[in-house]
């Protein structure tokens, strides 16, 4: 049982302030997935839980303990680190069995931990060599392998898959969310890959800037993002935005046509994902520029009123560049934001 | 220029000033021990290893080895974790702990001598304390252990450095997260600098045990200005063969089983501290 709640945390390095006022509850054998661009801060995050940095301030509970004056060895987490950290001069079998060596278990339990993760891991066949004489995806299973078999209540990785190439990160996604929800461990997973995150998670918190934005379901995050910035973060291509103007009883006037939205009376963005538009005879008109063929799509960048605006279209349409195309949004599609905070409007 | 050669044209020179001051000078050295006039023998090796005070200067250099080398290394690889700890001041304080490197070791047989003579610092400082009566004369027959002391003191202040140096350098390139995994595992401080500091160290370690190891085989100049003839050692054998005795074909022999002495020493601690094909940084 390990439920992890982080409380207030805040840290700054000088001047720069790295996380902002974090609070966050990650449900016992979730799979939390930590979303963001690069520098946001979301290694901090996790190093803050793992106990190897120290948060300015704000509090770190796991399983109903408060650990953030605790070692990491004492947090009951294990981790995987982005490089690895497989150790050179330890063969496989003893890399496996550090954390447990640490804890002084008994040889014959060592090695039956070792031989079982090994086994989870499909590494068996390496458990004599040395970290020099494997290859990237090899290290990496030996220190996934490291993480389970201290069979720890709280896993904790920094981008595993950042370093392999594409299609072993393919591989190795399915598998590693296969093998840790088996393990019964709660996960913190931490990405900037948002086809990682989206396949993955239970649940994303999406950061930005040292501060979660929003954390939900990947569908929701998708479908309902909390800003803007989850909207044009999320999604390949991202969310269209446009700018809408009140014309009263929840009347908008958007790209020269006038749709439904929100009673509101100040003016506010208009956005909808690209694959949510449809060719039709009323709707948004847009000056198609280029047109990419992506096989089971068609990818049509347009102009409306000067705004960038995606549309992704069915492969069999004939558009071409310079064509006016008429949009029609799906609308239980449609989303607000308010210009001013960057947030949903409901 | 082809690619193939130019390697080995740009080592040319060094070669060429090795093979002239070096390779060729060690020629003569070695015809020397192996030659009596003329003649091929090995009569010089006889002689020398024969004679009363070899095993007493092989013992002494022996045992100096022993007892400084260890003792280095333990200092060298505390203050190199040290050093490597500092946020601010490293720099400084490498300096200070390097300034020894740059005396000479006949000086610093000299700085200690006047520390532990008798109208020496310690003296004056024990008299001072009321501690004596009368100054005490510590590098005297009297006292072959004071003598010891002395020496391997002199010898530790003056070529621990040379080992830091090469420590800090190498515990800098071992990368953070290592630490930081057998930190997560549940590794003790002491257990990450025994499980992870020292075993990725091991070419450092070799390179700096190998070097004080035959450092220590030449000690000299300390002995010298300390013990006099109170502590012979090997080096002073070789000396006063060459100049005192006149008979540089012995002073060549022994100069020869000295260095036969620090290979084997050498290829000991290469094979002691490999590290297997495989398991590099
Ligand atoms: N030890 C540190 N000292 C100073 N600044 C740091 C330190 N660690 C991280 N930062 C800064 O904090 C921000 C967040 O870093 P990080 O958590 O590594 O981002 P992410 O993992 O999301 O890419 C970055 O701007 C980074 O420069
Ligand atoms: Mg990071």
């Amino acid at each position: 049982m390990a439920v992890i709640e982080i409380k207030n945390v805040a840290k700054t390095f000088g001047a720069y302030t790295a996380l902002h006022d974090i609070n966050l509850t990650i449900q016992d054998q979730e799979f939390m997935v930590l979303l963001g661009a690069s520098g946001c801060g979301k290694t901090t995050l996790l190093r803050i839980i793992a106990g190897l940095e120290t948060a300015t301030t704000g509090e770190v509970w796991i399983g109903g303990r408060r650990v953030d004056h605790l070692p990491p060895k004492d947090r009951g987490i294990a981790m995987v680190f982005q490089n690895y950290a497989v150790f050179p001069h330890l063969t496989v079998f003893e890399n496996i069995g550090f954390g447990l060596r640490m804890q002084k278990l008994p040889n014959d339990e060592v090695k039956r931990r070792v031989e079982r993760t090994a086994g989870l891991m499909h590494i068996d066949q390496l458990l004599k060599r040395y970290s020099g004489e494997l290859s990237g995806g090899q290290r990496q299973r030996v220190a996934v392998a490291r993480a389970l078999a201290m069979e720890p209540d709280v896993i904790l990785m920094d981008e595993p898959l950042s370093n392999l190439d594409a299609l072993l990160r393919m591989e190795m996604r399915a598998e590693l969310k296969g093998v840790l929800a088996e393990s019964n461990t709660t996960a913190i997973y931490v990405t900037h890959d948002q086809v990682e995150a989206m396949s993955m998670a239970d649940r994303i918190s999406v950061m930005h800037k040292g501060e979660i934005v929003q954390a939900a379901t990947p569908l929701e995050v998708y479908r309902n993002p909390a800003a803007e910035f989850v909207a044009g973060f999320i999604g390949n291509p991202p969310m269209n935005f446009l700018p809408a103007t009140p014309k009263g009883a929840g009347k908008w006037a958007v790209g020269g046509q006038v749709i439904d939205g929100p009673q509101k009376n100040k003016a506010l963005n208009f956005a909808i994902r690209p694959e949510d538009l449809r060719l039709a005879d009323s709707g948004l008109t847009a000056r198609a520029k280029v047109v990419e063929p992506l096989g089971a799509h068609l990818l049509v960048t347009c102009d409306i009123d000067g705004a960038l605006f995606r549309a992704v279209l069915d492969s069999d349409m004939t558009v071409k560049p310079g064509d006016t195309l008429t949009l029609a949004p799906q609308p239980d599609r449609v989303r607000w934001f308010d210009p001013d905070t960057t947030r949903a409007v409901a | 220029m082809n690619a193939r050669l130019l390697p080995y044209v740009l080592i040319l020179p060094v070669t060429l000033f090795l093979a002239v001051f070096f390779l060729y000078p060690f020629a003569l050295v070695a015809k020397q021990a192996f030659t009596q006039g003329a003649e091929f023998t090995f009569a010089n090796f006889r002689d020398v290893a024969s004679h009363w005070k070899f095993p007493i200067s092989l013992k002494n250099t022996m045992l100096l080895a022993a007892a400084v080398v260890p003792v280095q290394l333990a200092l060298a690889l505390l203050m190199a974790t040290m050093v490597n700890r500092m946020k601010k001041g490293r720099d400084l304080v490498l300096y200070v702990w390097t300034i020894p490197l740059g005396i000479s070791d006949l000086a610093a047989g000299i700085i200690w001598l006047a520390i532990f003579e008798q109208s020496g610092f310690l003296n004056s400082m024990m008299s001072g304390l009321g501690l004596v009566d009368q100054p005490v004369n510590f590098l005297s027959y009297q006292n072959p252990m004071m003598v010891f002391v002395a020496i391997a003191l002199a010898e530790i202040w003056r070529a621990t450095a040379i080992m830091l140096v090469i420590l800090v350098a190498g515990i800098g390139l071992i990368p953070k997260e290592y630490y930081e995994a057998a930190e997560v595992f549940g590794a003790s401080p002491w257990q990450r600098f025994l499980r992870v500091t020292l075993p990725l160290l091991r070419p450092s370690l070799q390179t700096a045990l190998i070097l004080r190891v035959v450092l220590a085989f030449e000690v000299f100049a300390v002995v010298a200005a300390l013990g006099g003839t109170l502590f012979p050692v090997l080096m002073g054998e070789i000396y006063s063969y060459q100049f005192d005795l006149q008979n540089g074909n012995a002073a060549a022999a022994l100069a020869l089983i000295v260095l036969g002495i620090s290979i084997v020493f050498t290829l000991v601690i290469l094979r002691a501290l490999r590290v297997p094909k495989g398991a590099t940084i």
